[in-house]
């Protein structure tokens, strides 16, 4: 008796508060971004300290940058872009990458063969390096920092669908929908991709970790978003000269980056077994 | 047997060339294909139609991309890297000496990385579940979850702001002694060593657990041999390959962690040299610099991959 009644309750997802917390924390960063332009407390584009590099006050919360703008507003703004940019490129990346790779799965040959060769070579280019080649070439404007970003971690996302895909393309119920005379993208949307939705999940989680690291990399290079717009990384790097004074200004970005991509990592490595792992 | 694994080894090679090879024309097209007439960039004011044509024409813009792909590749081959636009120098004379102090650079922070995190990783493995292992693994994931130039940034506010031991961002140049060529180094040294060895420790620790799982060390831990005899005398042999797998890896990471180390501490490094060029849009230096990273990084992994066969019991 006892064990039918706590047997349905089992099987419903259990997150463990670590997870919880990383949730948590996503969900800020996320209202945060939303809400940017109502809840920064000063015009982010003003300077309202005649001090530069001011310390953490009642009245500038998280202390003043190198010219004296309010910190506060401008790391409010800054999550617009880092977590703004960095969700439209993995959105792209993972899309692409999962569909493409569950048609290579799906048709398999030729097809496979070369899509799989040029995406390898191409992911064996470190991302940095085509990072600075693309800003080097063609600049980087916000749409081609998204472009770029997701043209970069394509092939991985590529990679992680078709070996998922391999697996689930063998069953029985693929046979049975190809001799039921189903076209590629019905036998690829409606049979595989129910079945692989879970780990392709995670796969974003963990790459738009990837995608915040190397966006604002590519910033703190200062060739990343371009000023008059400073995601995180770029607001390392336009205050880095306060380095040697240890002003927040340079440290509370960087906390910034790693609350929410440890968070990230956090939730991922927690997720319920029965999301993460549903096609083993 | 052995022309087995002499065949697979070859396979991998060639696959290399043909992935470097890709990759090269990758560089080449993301650079020279995209807007914007070089000539004219480089003439500048002087860009009369006349002179525009000229110089098209001396720099070969003028024919078809794929015959100036295939000039650039054997220059590459040949060592001819092409003229700097912007200070009109051979690209192999700026990059030569800082190429050296590159590697010397990843040198040293290899001959530290990889003792340290040989010992935390096997030791971390040994222990799996203690709080040693999961301080080790916590750590090693915080460190892999934030950007490089946090790392570096913690450690000049550690190292020289708040104990005061070693300078700021700054490469002296004027180097006397000993004693200063170790503070110069010490902060780069100490970031990319964090950088790595982080990675390192990761593989290493999961490469050591994969062997403790097998059935033999189980019977050697039956048997009666201690944790210690177990993990270095049985499990440990086989894990050779594997480890150095792991480290070879773990050492690609140098090539992203590098460009970002030798900005925030001004080290005359290729790295530095590259970012430098994307700033004034130097575009045969940036390709050359990139062809060399995407070499080292592929080297590495394809090193990696070697070791593998090798290590592998049932292909030897």
């Amino acid at each position: 008796m006892t064990s039918s009644t706590t047997l349905p309750r089992r099987v419903s997802y259990r997150f463990s508060w670590v997870g919880m917390i990383g949730f948590a924390v996503i969900l800020f960063w996320a209202m945060i971004a939303l809400l940017a332009p109502h809840i920064t407390p000063y015009p982010v584009g003003e300077i309202i300290d005649e001090d530069y590099f001011g310390p953490m006050s009642s009245k500038l919360l998280l202390g003043s940058d190198y010219l004296g703008r309010d910190m506060l507003s401008r790391i409010i703004m800054g999550a617009r872009y880092t977590v703004g940019i960095s969700l439209a490129a993995v959105c792209l990346a993972c899309f692409s990458g999962a569909a493409l790779g569950m048609a290579a799965a799906v048709i398999g040959g030729w097809f496979d063969t070369l899509l799989s060769r040029l995406l390898d070579a191409l992911n064996s280019i470190p991302s940095k390096l085509s990072g600075l080649v693309v800003a080097a070439a063609v600049g980087s404007s916000l749409p081609v920092l998204i472009l770029m970003l997701a043209v970069i971690y394509t092939p991985g996302a590529y990679r992680f669908a078709r070996s998922l895909a391999v697996n689930v393309n063998t069953m029985d119920y693929i046979t049975v929908a190809r001799t039921r005379g189903e076209g590629i993208p019905y036998v690829v949307f409606s049979e595989i991709l129910p079945n692989i939705t879970g780990p392709l999940l995670a796969d974003f989680g963990i790459r738009f970790v990837f995608v915040v690291l190397l966006l604002s990399g590519l910033s703190f290079l200062g060739l990343g978003v371009q000023p008059p717009y400073a995601d995180w990384g770029a607001l390392v790097h336009e205050n880095i000269g306060g380095l040697p004074f240890g002003a927040p200004a340079v440290i509370v970005p960087s906390l910034a980056i790693a609350s929410l991509t440890i968070s990230v990592n956090l939730l991922i490595d927690n997720l319920p077994k029965k999301i993460r792992d549903r096609s083993t | 047997m052995r022309t087995y694994v002499l065949g697979l080894i070859t396979n991998r090679l060639g696959s290399s060339a043909l992935t470097l090879l890709i990759v090269s024309f990758a560089v080449f097209f993301a650079t020279a294909m995209l807007p914007g007439d070089t000539a004219t960039i480089l003439l500048g004011q002087a860009a009369t139609p006349e002179a525009v044509a000229g110089l098209r024409a001396a720099m070969h813009l003028d024919e078809p991309a794929l015959l100036r792909f295939g000039r650039w590749l054997i220059g590459l081959l040949q060592g001819d890297l092409g003229i700097s636009y912007v200070n009109n120098v051979p690209v192999a004379d700026l990059i030569g000496a800082r190429f050296v102090n590159t590697m010397r650079l990843a040198g040293i922070v290899t001959l530290f990385a990889v003792p340290l995190s040989l010992t935390l990783g096997i030791t971390a493995a040994m222990f799996r579940g203690s709080v040693y292992d999961r301080i080790v693994t916590i750590m090693t994931i915080g460190i892999i979850s934030v950007p490089e130039f946090m790392i570096a940034t913690s450690a000049v506010l550690l190292f020289s702001v708040y104990l005061k031991w070693l300078p700021a961002l700054s490469f002296a140049s004027d180097v006397t002694s000993f004693w200063q060529v170790m503070r110069i180094y010490a902060m780069p040294v100490i970031t990319l060593t964090f950088v790595v060895s982080a990675q390192m420790i990761r593989m290493t620790r999961a490469a050591v657990i994969d062997t403790i799982n097998t059935p033999y060390v189980e019977a050697a831990i039956l048997k009666g041999a201690s944790r210690w005899r177990a993990v270095l005398l049985h499990a440990l042999p086989n894990a050779v390959g594997p480890i150095a797998n792991a480290i070879a890896l773990a050492l690609s990471y140098l090539v992203g962690g590098v460009i970002i180390v030798e900005t925030i501490f001004n080290y005359p490094g290729v790295a530095k040299l590259m970012v430098d060029g994307v700033s004034t849009r130097d575009l045969p230096l940036i390709q050359s610099c990139a062809i060399i990273f995407c070499v080292g990084y592929l080297s590495l992994i394809t090193f990696a991959d070697i070791v593998a066969i090798l290590a592998n019991p049932r292909v030897r």
